[in-house]
């Protein structure tokens, strides 16, 4: 099983390395031991919000807008479960665990990649999600380790976030030729950053609540049009 | 650190749980046969690519561009990871090589 799955986890293998290490490092700078960066890549396993996360703890105490971002950041997880429920069925209790570790990255090769038919499917999903999970564990204890002992200026190391949103960004722009859900995603979002940051400061912490009421309401009323040229 | 240790554990823990939440749920609300609603569906074909837009706004919400750098060096590091992506569209590159550039420019150029 380990030598079917494991090929294709390769590409995921240095990307996790890679992603994991910028987020030990930008967590350890923030004055966090090295085990506080394995201990969240365990639990929260969730790039993105990982480094959001470092934000989240650079601020004082409130689980309101933890709870807030997290939603935020990772709702489009279930729309990736969405599409899995067919996939995922009746392969047990290893289920729980494949749910947890649905990352974008496992997401995405257990919906491309070909299964042959001789193999557990149940068993394949579970060997892959397993070991994207140790490749983000190593990763991001690494650079937790750099970050700790590695002397050097980390002043905005912080930028990884925003690189890896934009690249992200671009290869979704490039999949597809119906731009208006991005656009209605940034024009909502920088729309509501600037009233609130303009005339209700106190609550600017808490703009993206309205966005995501606005980015709803945006793709609901243009749901009929959408939905036609999306089709085309 | 900004936060004491307990609550930065109870800050992660809550994050971890609303993120597994968000995993599990369509498995739990569409068990056995039931079908996804056309709404659900089309949410889930849009919704990404608004939220991936959200999120890259997000990361700029405290660049001010009437003060300071004006939001030069990012400008600068965005635009080129467009380029590296755009040219070679390798993910490490392009995210590694624009936050090397962004660290160099506000630590040496945009003091």
């Amino acid at each position: 099983m380990f030598r079917v799955a494991f090929p294709k986890t390769i590409p995921i293998l240095f990307g996790y390395l890679f992603l994991g290490c910028g987020f030990g490092v930008l967590l350890a700078k923030s004055g966090y031991h090295f085990l506080w960066t394995t201990f969240t890549a365990s639990t929260v396993y969730s790039g993105s919000m990982q480094y959001v996360a470092v934000d989240l703890l650079n601020k004082p105490f409130n689980i309101f807008n933890a709870i807030i971002m997290t939603l935020a950041v990772n709702i489009r997880h279930v729309f990736y479960g969405l599409s899995l429920i067919e996939k995922y069925k009746g392969i047990g209790i290893k289920k729980i665990y494949c749910m947890f570790g649905l990352t974008d990255e496992t997401y995405s090769l257990v919906c491309s990649q070909y299964v042959p038919d001789y193999i557990d499917k149940g068993r394949y999903y579970f060997v892959t999600t397993v070991l994207n999970h140790c490749y983000w564990i190593t990763g991001c204890t690494v650079g937790g380790i750099i970050g700790q002992f590695v002397e050097f200026n980390a002043k905005g190391i912080d930028f990884v976030m925003t690189a890896l949103f934009v690249v992200i960004f671009l290869e979704q722009w490039e999949s597809t030729k119906e731009h208006s859900p991005a656009l209605i995603g940034v024009g909502c979002t920088a729309l509501c950053l600037v009233v609130f940051k303009s005339f209700l400061p106190m609550l600017a912490t808490y703009f993206l609540i309205p966005a995501m009421i606005c980015i709803f309401t945006a793709l609901t009323v243009f749901k009929a049009p959408l939905e036609r040229r999306l089709s085309k | 650190m900004t936060q004491t240790w307990v609550q930065s554990v109870i800050t992660l823990l809550v994050i971890a749980a609303v993120t597994f939440v968000l995993r599990a749920l369509p498995f739990m609300l569409f068990r056995g046969n039931k079908s996804v609603p056309p709404f659900i569906s089309y949410l889930g074909k849009v919704l990404p690519f608004a939220v991936i837009g959200m999120l890259v706004v997000y990361c700029l919400k405290d660049v001010s561009f009437i003060s300071g750098t004006y939001g030069i060096p990012e400008l600068i590091s965005i635009l080129v990871i467009v380029g590296l992506h755009k040219w070679k569209h390798n993910l490490l590159l392009s995210v590694g090589g624009g936050t090397i550039l962004y660290m160099l420019l506000v630590q040496f150029v945009f003091i």
